[in-house]
């Protein structure tokens, strides 16, 4: 079965207009609970008939949600590896929900989705609750969650512990279950070299971070995703909050690392940036990951106010659609597919073309 | 301050060890440190990430305590063994039956095995009236004030005392 993305909600990018609190340097928020139903095994040791229930049961539960009214739900166990990969590459399921890591996809592994707020069924944990939000929107992106999980939780009996909180497949989620998580933008940070050392300080104060796509990824394009390690011990809001003010001073770290460069190394670093820019605009093969380091560059230029004629919005869509899985899926090809590079390079010619003479 | 090893550059990493019993302080730059293997800010960022990851991820299971062996959960029939290798625990109910161990496991992966944070109020247990609360709340309060938690212990004090 093809993906029909027309019937997800804003397909589910609605932070691609950049909108949001610091939309130039974190692109997006997301803050997801984990929860699991009490008197079942964990999704790991249950059959397809005791996953398809619970499921059904989700669906059931989904009726006492506002937030869920005309939700729409995926299977991903109906869809081929293409359509799966693709709601990876737009964050709306984990890898592991999407069956790419190891053998294959889960039966009964869905997604229930309105956009901002979601829910993954049958990944590691039963239910995982999902709000997503553009921009840096800590305590929106929880506030969405959090009414959904009352409203589920109201109708579904949640597994829930006096000592050890919600208890969760693996106990590093174990607690709130809450895993909040920005994606932020620090080009500054890394042609400075300062990096290494801000995530080694982050790690020393109960953060981690990780690449692009979450858990296991690798860091490209100077995307990362900055999120708190640990779940128990300490309130949702204390977490959120903690997390809140280290990532307000990366943000802080970030702009003062291009200040400096820019006031060290103007020159190099214009070059830099309309180097990346040009060879966006004019060449005909892009790999994806030569993709995200230029556009990379193309993003602080704008930062920088070097360049002035482009939109953050025409950059966050660039981001999303020249991942392999969209453009497969935009052109009617496999992900394996040898031409993807030419295919790539001709829709971001495309594109910056088009806000070009936009602005023109 | 100078790096003791090539007298040149400026310190940035302080090494305290402790070899004999007796307490050493080395004061290293950046590159001199590295060159001994001492793990800084830039050696960390050639990690690997995946390999990071996988050691606080799914290797959360190798940081429990040896012990338990034959012990086995008594709704889902998985055993410690069994959380060991998969790093994922069966059910519910597992935390239950290998609680002393997941105390532990849990102290060392997030500082604290007391949940401070949103109560849930199991189902059917909403309509009990406020004498099961309140006995559902001087249990979290008992377990506050064992776990040093004083600040939801007096949280936990004052809610009691409305309910009373």
């Amino acid at each position: 079965m093809t993906l029909d993305l027309d019937l997800i909600p804003d397909g589910g990018i609605s932070w691609l207009d950049a909108s949001g609190p610091d939309g130039n340097i974190v692109l997006s928020t997301r803050v997801r609970l984990a929860r699991n139903l009490q008197g079942r095994v964990f999704t790991i040791r249950a059959d397809e008939a005791m996953r398809e229930r619970t499921l059904r049961d989700v669906i059931d539960a989904s009726r006492h949600s506002r937030q869920l009214e005309g939700a729409s739900l995926v299977r991903l166990d109906g869809l081929e590896g293409r359509d799966r990969q693709l709601l990876h590459e737009r964050h709306l399921v984990s890898k592991e929900l999407a069956g790419l890591e190891g053998e294959t996809v889960r039966v009964a592994a869905a997604l229930l989705t309105n956009g901002e707020v979601g829910v993954m069924v049958n990944e590691e944990d039963h239910l995982r609750l999902q709000g997503l939000k553009s921009g840096f929107a800590l305590e929106d992106a929880y506030a969405d969650v959090s009414q959904l999980d009352a409203d589920l939780g109201g109708a579904l009996p949640f597994a829930f512990h006096p000592e050890f909180g919600y208890l969760t497949s693996c106990p590093t989620n174990a607690g709130t279950g809450l895993r909040a998580s920005v994606l932020i933008h620090l080009p500054g940070l890394v042609l400075t070299k300062e990096i290494a050392k801000v995530l080694q300080g982050l790690s020393q104060v109960g953060l981690t971070f990780r690449g692009l796509y979450g858990e296991g990824s690798e860091v490209v394009g100077n995307f990362f995703q900055l999120s708190n390690q640990t779940t128990l011990g300490k309130s949702e809001d204390d977490l959120l909050d903690h997390l809140s003010t280290m990532v307000r001073k990366v943000i802080e770290y970030e702009q003062e690392a291009r200040y400096i460069l820019q006031r060290d190394a103007p020159t190099v670093i214009a070059d830099k940036v309309w180097r990346a820019y040009g060879l966006l605009r004019y060449a005909r093969s892009l790999s994806f990951e030569e993709t995200m380091n230029l556009l990379s560059g193309v993003r602080l230029g704008v930062g920088l106010n070097l360049i002035s004629n482009l939109s953050v919005y025409t950059l966050n869509k660039l981001l999303v659609f020249t991942q392999p899985a969209h453009l497969a899926h935009m052109d009617a090809r496999d992900v394996t597919d040898p031409d993807l590079p030419t295919v790539r390079a001709a829709y971001v010619r495309r594109l910056l073309e088009d806000d070009a003479a936009r602005r023109s | 301050m100078q790096c003791d090893h090539c007298k040149d550059r400026p310190a940035a990493i302080h090494l305290t060890q402790i070899v004999n019993n007796s307490v050493t302080t080395v004061h290293l730059c950046e590159q001199c440190a590295e060159e001994k293997g001492v793990q800084t800010g830039a050696s960390v960022a050639k990690f690997p990430l995946s390999d990071f990851l996988a050691s606080m991820g799914k290797g959360a299971a190798k940081q429990l305590p040896p012990g338990g062996e034959g012990v086995r959960c008594s709704a889902c029939g998985s055993t410690l063994q069994d959380f060991r290798e998969a790093g994922r625990l069966g059910c519910a109910s597992c935390y239950e039956s290998f609680k002393p161990h997941l105390r532990d496991l849990l102290r060392r992966l997030h500082g604290s095995s007391q949940h401070v944070g949103q109560q849930y109020i199991p189902h059917g247990q909403d309509e009990g009236g406020p004498d099961s609360t309140l006995h559902a709340l001087r249990e979290q309060l008992r377990r506050a004030v064992e776990a040093e938690h004083f600040e939801l212990a007096a949280e936990l004090r004052d809610k009691i005392r409305v309910l009373e």
